[in-house]
């Protein structure tokens, strides 16, 4: 069983959204004081795929993750929760890409590892909140795909897969490879044990450049996009909220609730 | 530039009807096709649909392209894909929006890619650019903290809908159209993902969609108990109960009723928001709604940046006299 987890570094979406800027040039965020993690999404498909290799008994997990500015710290938390492998493509080259660049240099890196049965993402990255990626790769690799799964059961080369709707859930089989995206009702990731932050200290990353992979420069990041983005700003909020007052918070509450009536919200 | 013209509308239907974004996407769809001076196309794609055709007339569409087999009753990505491109090949419409639903969240992305396009998903924003003739494709990005002005010199110009972001036309019952049969041809043995079961978790009571009041329950409210107070201001207000990620994360009410960028997005009257910190992912799926109060201990919680009532205090106590305050008003 040979699991591939795509993970990306991102700004924290957790830290409070007063910390949040863009720069001046319109272009770059951050979030002031908080450092990178791993894109929470990508932290739920390394959880699956702990999960499936824990079912099968063995396997390899090797997270995959493209960047510029990689923080091995960041990106070695998989490692740190019982992935087996990190492979980074790192490079100047990457910086900068759409969906397009980024599914297309994952879909190569992962062809160059040869063997796979699983390639998990993450039902959308923090920062883009586009859900593509997953998506993306399979149309390259022409592997079938299921979206936003909640739980995968292998059974020798195909899956039963859950897949989360706004209503429920629908059971899909796949056969496999496959890739999947992972949503959050899989369960929550693990925390890295003292074992796995000994172990991931002692892998070293593989480094891939665009040649690595057999595409040119000018086919990742910046120049291999396909959407164009003209601007990228913060919606203002003019709203002002009225707190109510009181002696007690019984008190409080009673005044919220005689305000809410005069101004006829209920 | 290409031969591409008009503005084509995924008709995304369930239970045998058009669903109400696809008339947001008609809406949007006609206010777009009107300014290039161009047609809007409705595409429907499903199993004895050709009916719903009137109701695509109805909601702004001039030509109404009808895909209809018996393997495309239920949704399944490789069918669905495969028919989708071999229709957008015909049509070549210069825009085509889908709704960023169960469906639209799988079917846009694979059919971008196999057309070798690029998509936007969840546009809160769409417009002409009068400069270029090209789609403006506004979408929250960074969770909601910002949003980001896409454009693509390909065709189709392919976005889905946030739900609720479009108006839907006054519906037209007079407009009609011409109707296009197109065979799915579809070779069964190249559909790879078998549908097994579909699980409908139904909450009892008025689907949070739906309702004109909702009361959601944070992190901060602890556990399953603490919700069953939230339920009966709720009933009180013939209203439904709603969530942030982490009360379902944790079990304490269903999957169904998260509210936020990856649960529901809501636009109720009134939305009362109990021990939620207000993050943006969380703002995004009720920033709609008409009236926000916020019950924090956090005097700072960011949820009262975007409350207009709220009270600094523990749940605990504020709810029970809150709750009990709106009883003796209504009765009163
Ligand atoms: C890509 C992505 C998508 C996401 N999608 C969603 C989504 O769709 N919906 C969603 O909700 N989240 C979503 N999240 C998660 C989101 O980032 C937050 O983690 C989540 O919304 C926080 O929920 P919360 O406000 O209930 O919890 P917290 O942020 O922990 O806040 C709890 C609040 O309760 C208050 N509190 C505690 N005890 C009391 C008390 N006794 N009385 C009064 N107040 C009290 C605290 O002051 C605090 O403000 C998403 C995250 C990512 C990265
Ligand atoms: N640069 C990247 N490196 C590795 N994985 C990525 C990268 N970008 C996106 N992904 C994966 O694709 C998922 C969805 O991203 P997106 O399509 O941008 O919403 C993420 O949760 C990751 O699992």
């Amino acid at each position: 069983m040979n699991i591939i987890v795509c993970v990306k570094q991102v700004i924290d979406p957790e830290a409070p959204p007063r910390s949040f800027k863009i720069d001046a040039g319109g272009t770059r965020a951050e979030m002031q004081g908080a450092p990178p993690v791993i894109d929470p999404y990508g932290e739920f498909a390394v959880e699956a795929a702990l999960k499936v290799k824990e079912a099968a008994g063995n396997g390899k997990i090797t997270a995959l993750s493209l960047g510029t500015g990689l923080l091995r710290e960041v990106v070695k938390k998989p490692l740190a929760m019982g992935a087996d492998a990190l492979i980074l493509l790192e490079d100047a080259a990457f910086a900068g890409g759409d969906g397009w660049s980024t599914a297309s240099a994952l879909a190569a890196a992962i062809r160059k590892t040869g063997e796979y049965d699983l390639i998990l993402c993450g039902r959308e990255a923090s920062d883009t909140n586009a859900g593509q990626t997953g998506p993306g790769i399979a149309a390259i690799l022409g592997l079938p795909c299921v979206t936003l799964v909640r739980r995968i059961d292998v059974a020798g080369d195909t899956a039963k897969v859950e897949r989360v709707t706004s209503a429920g859930y629908e059971v899909v089989e796949v056969p496999l490879p496959a890739v999947m995206t992972v949503s959050n009702e899989i369960g929550e990731p693990r925390y890295p044990t003292i074992k796995g932050i000994m172990a991931a200290k002692k892998i070293e990353p593989v480094v891939w450049k665009p040649a690595d992979i057999g595409i040119e420069p000018s086919q990742v990041g910046a120049s291999g996009r396909r959407l164009k983005m003209n601007r990228l700003f913060q919606p203002v909020h003019e709203g002002k909220c009225e707190l109510a007052s009181g002696e007690t918070p019984e008190e409080v509450a009673a005044n919220l609730a005689a305000r809410l009536r005069e101004a006829k919200i209920f | 530039m290409s031969e591409s013209s008009g503005v084509a509308v995924y008709g995304e239907i369930a239970d045998g009807k058009l669903l109400p974004i696809a008339l947001e996407g008609l809406g949007i769809g006609r206010k777009l096709a009107d300014s290039l001076g161009q047609e809007v196309a409705a595409v429907l794609a499903g199993s004895d649909v050709a009916g719903l055709a009137a109701g695509a007339f109805a909601g702004g569409a001039d030509r109404v392209y009808v895909v209809d087999d018996p393997l495309l009753k239920d949704y399944q990505p490789d069918a669905y894909v495969s028919v989708m491109e071999k229709v957008i090949g015909q049509v070549k419409p210069r825009v085509l929006i889908m709704g960023q639903t169960d469906v639209g969240r799988d079917l846009a992305p694979r059919l971008a890619f196999r057309l070798g396009v690029p998509v936007t998903m969840d546009c809160v924003e769409l417009a002409i650019d009068p400069a270029s003739g090209r789609l403006l494709q506004t979408k929250p990005v960074y969770g909601g903290n910002a949003q980001a002005v896409f454009t693509s010199d390909a065709d189709p110009q392919m976005v889905t809908i946030r739900t609720k972001a479009m108006t839907p036309l006054q519906p037209d019952n007079s407009r009609k159209g011409e109707v296009v049969k197109i065979a799915a041809g579809l070779d069964a043995s190249t559909i790879r993902t078998k549908l097994v079961d579909r699980v409908i978790e139904d909450v009892a009571g008025i689907r949070i969609e739906d309702a004109d009041v909702v009361v959601a329950g944070g992190r901060g409210i602890g556990g399953a108990e603490g919700f069953a107070q939230l339920e009966e201001l709720a009933r009180l207000l013939r209203g439904a109960v709603g969530a942030s990620r982490p009360p379902c994360d944790n079990g304490w009410v269903p999957d169904t009723v998260q509210i936020g960028l990856t649960g529901k997005i809501i636009a109720p009257e009134l939305y009362i928001a109990v021990a939620i910190s207000g993050s943006s992912q969380h703002l995004s799926g009720c920033s709609g709604a008409k009236t926000i109060v916020a019950i924090n201990k956090d005097p700072e919680a960011n949820i009262f940046r975007q409350a207009r009532f709220g009270v600094v205090g523990d749940w605990k106590k504020v709810l029970p006299a809150f709750t009990a305050r709106v009883k003796e008003l209504m009765a009163g």
